[in-house]
C-alpha cells in the first residue's frame, strides 16, 4: 500500500524523491492501461475557483476513466462562494459528499489551507501564484518518459522564470535529480533568488542567459514559457526582448536528436507552430501524461495503488 | 555610575520581568509584540538609556508577570539583542538573551495581499529560515512567500 494513502498534495516538495517516483511508476501502468476501474463507487469533488482548460478536464478524465463520478463546479460563479461562504465552509460542506477533493483557488495558500480543515484528501489543483504540484509531476513524467531517466540531464528553463510557478516547482524537483539548469529569461524576468538557493543547497550548478539561441544545441529539455507582457513595468521593454524568446522550427536544426520542447500550455507565440510537426515537440503529448499522472495519484491517495 | 542612573529613572520591581538590552528604537515594537498597552501590571519603561555595549538601549519592566519563553522570544523578531530578566523578591533568578523561535504564529501578518491568510479567517504562520547571507527571513506556511525583517508587520 502506497504512503501516499490519505495524504493531501500541496506542494512538489510535500513528497521525497522516492514517492515522486513512486508516482510516475504507478501514471505508467495507467499509460499501458488508461481504463482501469477502480473508482468504482468513489466519488471526487472538482473545486475550480477560478477557470482552467487542461487541469480540470484532465481530472475530471482520469477520474471518469477510472469509472469514477464528479461532482464539483467549474467557477465561483456556480457556487456558494457568491454568496459569501468561506473557503472553510466549502470545504468542510464538500468533504461530507466525497472521497477526495480537487481544488484550484486563485489565493495564495488556500489549498494548504484546506488540507489542514479538511477531513479528505485535497489535491492543489493551483493555488494563485503558489503551487502547481501535478503540472510538476506530469512535467516529471514526460521528461522521463522522453528521456528514460530524470538524472543528470540539462535542462533548459525559458521564458518568465521570475512569476512562471511551474517553472519554481520543476525546479524544485529537479533538483533531486542532479539536473544543471540552463535559464533563459530577460533581465528583468530571471529567476528569484529564494528558487535559486535550491539549486545551490544541492550543490548543483546553473547558467543564466538571455538569449535562446545560446544555448539550444546542447539541451537534453527545453521547457518553454510564456512571457506576458504585463508583467514588465516598461512597455517599451516588452516590445524589445519578446522576439528572442520565440522557437521556431530552423533554431532546432542543429539539437540534439533526442532533445524535447516542453510547454505547460496554453501557448501563445512562444513557439511557432511550425514546430509542431517537428519530433522534437512533445507539449501535445505532454499534456496527455497529465491525465495518466492525476490518475496515478487519486489511486495513490485513495489507497488504490 | 551607569548602574545607578538607570536606577534612578526606572523603578526597581520586586517580582517581575525585566527586558533590558532592547535597541532603543525597538522598545514600543516590543511593548506592542508583549500587549503592554492593555495590561493590568505595573510597567516601567525606559528609552535612550545609556549603554556601554550599544550606545543607547531601551529597557522594559513589568511587575509580577512572568512570559512564558515562546512569547518572549517573539521579541527576538524586532530585538534579537533583548536580555530577559526574572526577578523574584528583588533577587535575579533569571538571565537569558532571547532567541529565535522556528515558528511564528499568529503575530505577525503576511505581506502578499493574495495569502489566504489576508482573505479568510486564518491564523498566520511562518517558519524563521536563514538566508544564504545569514539574514533572518519569514517563510508563510500559507503561501510560501519569504519575507525580510523590513516587511514584518504586526497584528
Amino acid at each position: 500500500m502506497s504512503k501516499l494513502k490519505g495524504r493531501s498534495l500541496i506542494s512538489i516538495t510535500d513528497y521525497s524523491k522516492e514517492e515522486i517516483l513512486q508516482v510516475l511508476d504507478i501514471a505508467e501502468g495507467f499509460e499501458k492501461n488508461i481504463r482501469q476501474k477502480l473508482l468504482d463507487q468513489y466519488v471526487v469533488a472538482s473545486l475550480f475557483f477560478e477557470p482552467s482548460t487542461r487541469t480540470r478536464l484532465s481530472f475530471e478524465s482520469a477520474v471518469q476513466y477510472m469509472g469514477g463520478s464528479i461532482i464539483g463546479f467549474a467557477s465561483a460563479d456556480t457556487s456558494s462562494v457568491k454568496k459569501g461562504e468561506s473557503l472553510k465552509d466549502t470545504i468542510l460542506t464538500v468533504s461530507n459528499y466525497s472521497d477526495l477533493i480537487v481544488m484550484r483557488n486563485p489565493i495564495d495558500g488556500s489549498a494548504r489551507f484546506a488540507s489542514e480543515v479538511s477531513p479528505v484528501p485535497i489535491i492543489n489543483a493551483g493555488d494563485g501564484a503558489n503551487q502547481h504540484p501535478t503540472q510538476c509531476l506530469l512535467d516529471l513524467y514526460s521528461i522521463r518518459k522522453t528521456q528514460g531517466t530524470l538524472e543528470n540531464l540539462d535542462i533548459a528553463l525559458v521564458g518568465d522564470l521570475k512569476y512562471g510557478r511551474t517553472v519554481h516547482s520543476l525546479v524544485q524537483a529537479l533538483s533531486l535529480f542532479n539536473a544543471t539548469f540552463h535559464l533563459v529569461s530577460p533581465e528583468s524576468l530571471k529567476l528569484p533568488s529564494a528558487v535559486k538557493k535550491w539549486i545551490g543547497d544541492a550543490n548543483l550548478k546553473y547558467f543564466q542567459y538571455t538569449d535562446l539561441s545560446d544555448v539550444i544545441d546542447k539541451m537534453d529539455i527545453i521547457y518553454m514559457t510564456r512571457i506576458q507582457g504585463e508583467r514588465f513595468p516598461d512597455p517599451l521593454e516588452y516590445e524589445k526582448v519578446k522576439n528572442s524568446y520565440i522557437l521556431n522550427n530552423s533554431m532546432l536544426a542543429n539539437s540534439k536528436e533526442t532533445v524535447r520542447v516542453l510547454h505547460p500550455l496554453p501557448r501563445v507565440n512562444e513557439i511557432s507552430e511550425d514546430v509542431d510537426d517537428n519530433p522534437k515537440a512533445y507539449y501535445f503529448q505532454q499534456a496527455r501524461n497529465g491525465v495518466y499522472v492525476r490518475q496515478a495519484l487519486i489511486a495513490a491517495i485513495l489507497g488504490l495503488k | 555610575m551607569k548602574n545607578k542612573r538607570t536606577e534612578l529613572i526606572v523603578s526597581a520591581i520586586s517580582n517581575g520581568t525585566v527586558i533590558d538590552h532592547i535597541q532603543t528604537d525597538n522598545t514600543f515594537r516590543v511593548f506592542k509584540i508583549l500587549g503592554l498597552e492593555n495590561t493590568d501590571h505595573q510597567v516601567y519603561f525606559g528609552t535612550n538609556l545609556t549603554s556601554s555595549k550599544y550606545g543607547k538601549k531601551g529597557l522594559i519592566k513589568i511587575s509580577d508577570k512572568f512570559f512564558e519563553k515562546e512569547d518572549i522570544n517573539k521579541i527576538a523578531l524586532v530585538a534579537p539583542t533583548a536580555t530577559l530578566i526574572e526577578i523574584r523578591d528583588y533577587v535575579i533568578v533569571k538571565k537569558e538573551m532571547v532567541s529565535t523561535p522556528d515558528t511564528i504564529e499568529k503575530i505577525v501578518k503576511c505581506y502578499n495581499p493574495k495569502c489566504v491568510t489576508n482573505n479568510q479567517q486564518v491564523f498566520t504562520k511562518f517558519n524563521v529560515i536563514t538566508d544564504h547571507k545569514g539574514n533572518m527571513k519569514l517563510s508563510c506556511h500559507y503561501c510560501e512567500k519569504t519575507m525580510d525583517k523590513s516587511h514584518i508587520e504586526f497584528l
